[in-house]
């Protein structure tokens, strides 16, 4: 029998149903696995007793012939997300112990399907990064190498040479998945967090329209953007996933009333008679020849499958960068301002109230939160608002009408690269400049500013062995025509080899 | 536009977040790299058009006015870090 950490989510379903093991096994083998894998630092909190409760739980129900879309399965859950009782840190330092009296919408909706909670996932602090290095809890190891690196597992039970990064924002969650830590992981995306450490793992992540997944009992970053989705190791696995976690909700206001429909079905749809963009403003300078070279792949690979490529054009990319660096941190400035030492939290004390808030979030948020928070703040103080907020706002504008002149003319979805590199190393980007690591989002941020689906879905490796991903965008909540390409590319770029575990 | 050390302290202010002398600097150094890597989007021409407030079309959800939650002050200040018969506890700020 396959190792049961090494199932898709539709398999160890079907294994299961027809009673080939157990949730509780499976839940078993993956508790043993992560805590092999602790020096990958992918897990913030492991949860062994809730996972086997819950399990045999499953187990009960699927005894009696019962259970929901994802009885029994085991997954990782992204430290964003308020689990009830299980304390949720957002990767900050400032939510102290935070012990959330309250269960987020997507998790309750997964459990309500049956699965089953293995621990909390390490991310980039309240999700502002690219690389999972601003977590307060240190960052996460890949579980990829490239060819011939020294990186290894040392002595002492910490990892030994210059790792890479899985990137981030959700870090944790991709690299679980990766290592086999989890069947899936919820993750989420602001400006590429969950479609550019997909791409730099060999995993398949969506971000899906934004109003598709209910955003109540996730921890606010820019609320403008943020969407959950999942993280898995095949498109059809992110259908069922993605299936359980969107719906809609009375607690969240942008959430919308529509129908979630069986996005499995679409997965083996195919793409005959699809017209699929690629635009030309995606083919930046300095973007590597093999990334070049795997997105015209991914083209041909459409075209074989029946599908017509067109190009198009989409003159507002290179502005959604920058007009993200002002809409999201305006946007983090307003929603971190609860954050005060009063309610929650950390606290540090001072002379008055004011010191009290002061010398609190100087203690408890990290760099990069900082930086973000100061940014936000600017933006939006008087005498700047019109020329840097309005300003951006109307980028995000143009920026959509790009992509709705495009979708009129018969274009069901685009095509780019998911990233414009592979994974880079530990400490490699951003330590001098900013700006540096926030070029990682340059595919994907577009994508939220105009509030649309994306996927990134794995499509081969570089000349150093590491993966790279190709991005579908779709409609606003066509979310299957995502699955049904993804799926093209997944058959046609064959399912990637993930690593071996040299970390255990 | 760039921001200078006075400007840095104010933002920082307003934000609510000590820095110290030290910092000030190299957060000078961060906020101006970012600045003027935004300083892009004055290229671009954008008389006319409507700044975007809502990224997808929608009406935004009611409900009755009604109490529909509520009783559960512990849970409330369970997290707080000083509290006192349900109350948040807070240096005094009203002499």
């Amino acid at each position: 029998m396959t190792e049961l950490t090494h199932l898709t989510i539709a398999e160890a379903r079907d294994g299961l149903k027809a009673k080939t093991f157990s949730a509780s096994e499976l839940a078993q083998a993956h508790l043993a696995a992560m805590e092999k894998a602790r020096a990958l630092n992918a897990y913030l909190i492991e949860t062994p007793e809730k996972a086997l409760a819950m399990a045999k739980a499953s187990d009960e129900k699927i005894a009696k012939g019962e259970g929901g879309a994802l009885e029994g399965i085991p997954l990782g859950i992204k430290d964003l997300f308020c689990t009830e009782g299980v304390t949720t840190t957002a990767g900050s330092r400032i939510l102290g112990n935070f012990n959330p009296p309250y269960e987020s919408t997507v998790t309750r909706n997964l459990w309500n399907d049956g699965a089953v909670m293995l621990g909390k996932l390490n991310l980039d602090e309240f999700a502002m990064g690219s690389s999972n290095e601003t977590s307060a809890f240190g960052p996460v190891v890949s579980p990829w190498r490239r060819e011939g690196s020294n990186v290894s597992a040392g002595t002492s039970g910490a990892i030994e040479g210059t790792h890479l990064v899985p990137g981030g924002s959700s870090g944790g969650s991709a690299a679980a998945v990766a290592a086999r830590l989890c069947l899936g992981a919820t993750a989420t995306d602001t400006g590429g967090s969950i479609r550019q450490p997909a791409a730099f793992t060999g995993t398949v992540g969506i971000k899906p329209t934004y109003g598709r997944v209910s955003r109540w009992g996730t921890v606010a970053f820019a609320s403008s953007l943020d969407q959950a989705g999942p993280i898995t190791r095949s498109v059809r696995d992110s259908a069922i996933m993605l299936r359980s976690m969107a719906g809609p909700d009375p607690k969240d206001t942008t959430c919308v009333d529509l129908p979630v429909p069986d996005f499995e079905a679409a997965v083996s749809r195919g793409v005959k008679g699809l017209r699929i963009g690629i635009p030309k403003e995606y083919r930046v300078d300095g973007m590597s020849p093999e990334i070049e070279q795997l997105w015209h792949q991914g083209a041909e690979w459409l075209r074989a499958a029946g599908a017509e490529i067109v190009e198009v054009s989409l003159p507002h990319t290179k502005y959604a960068l920058p007009a993200y660096y002002i809409v999201a941190p305006a946007e983090a400035s307003s929603n971190l301002a609860r954050y005060d030492g009063v309610r929650y939290g950390l606290r540090e004390n001072g002379r008055d109230i004011v010191d009290l808030y002061e010398k609190t979030r100087a203690a408890g948020f990290g760099r990069e939160v900082k930086r973000r928070i100061m940014i936000g703040t600017y933006v939006l103080s008087a005498g700047y608002y019109d020329a840097y907020y309005v300003r951006a706002q109307k980028l995000r504008t143009l920026i959509k009408r790009d992509f709705e002149e495009v979708y009129a003319r018969g274009v069901h979805a685009i095509l780019t690269p998911a990233t414009p590199s592979a994974a880079f190393g530990i400490g490699e980007k951003g330590s001098g400049d900013p700006v540096e690591m926030y070029l990682n989002d340059i595919f994907t941020v577009t994508v939220n500013m105009a509030g649309l689906p994306g996927i990134a879905v794995p499509a081969g490796l570089d000349g150093q062995g590491l993966p790279l991903g190709l991005q579908l965008i779709g409609r606003a909540f066509d979310e299957e025509t995502l699955f049904a390409a993804g799926q093209v590319i997944e058959d046609s770029a064959g399912r990637l080899t993930l690593p071996q575990a040299w970390w255990a | 536009m760039s921001v200078d050390e006075k400007t840095v302290r104010r933002i920082a202010h307003l934000a609510r977040i000590a820095v110290t002398d030290a910092e000030v600097p190299h957060l000078q150094g961060e906020l101006n790299a970012i600045l003027s890597f935004v300083e892009q989007l004055n290229e671009v021409n954008v008389e006319g058009v409507e700044p975007m407030t809502s990224v997808t079309p929608m009406v935004m959800k009611k409900r009755q006015d009604g109490v529909t939650d509520g009783g559960i002050p512990q849970k409330i200040v369970q997290n707080a870090p000083a509290t006192e018969d349900n109350f948040f506890l807070v240096p005094k700020v009203v002499e």
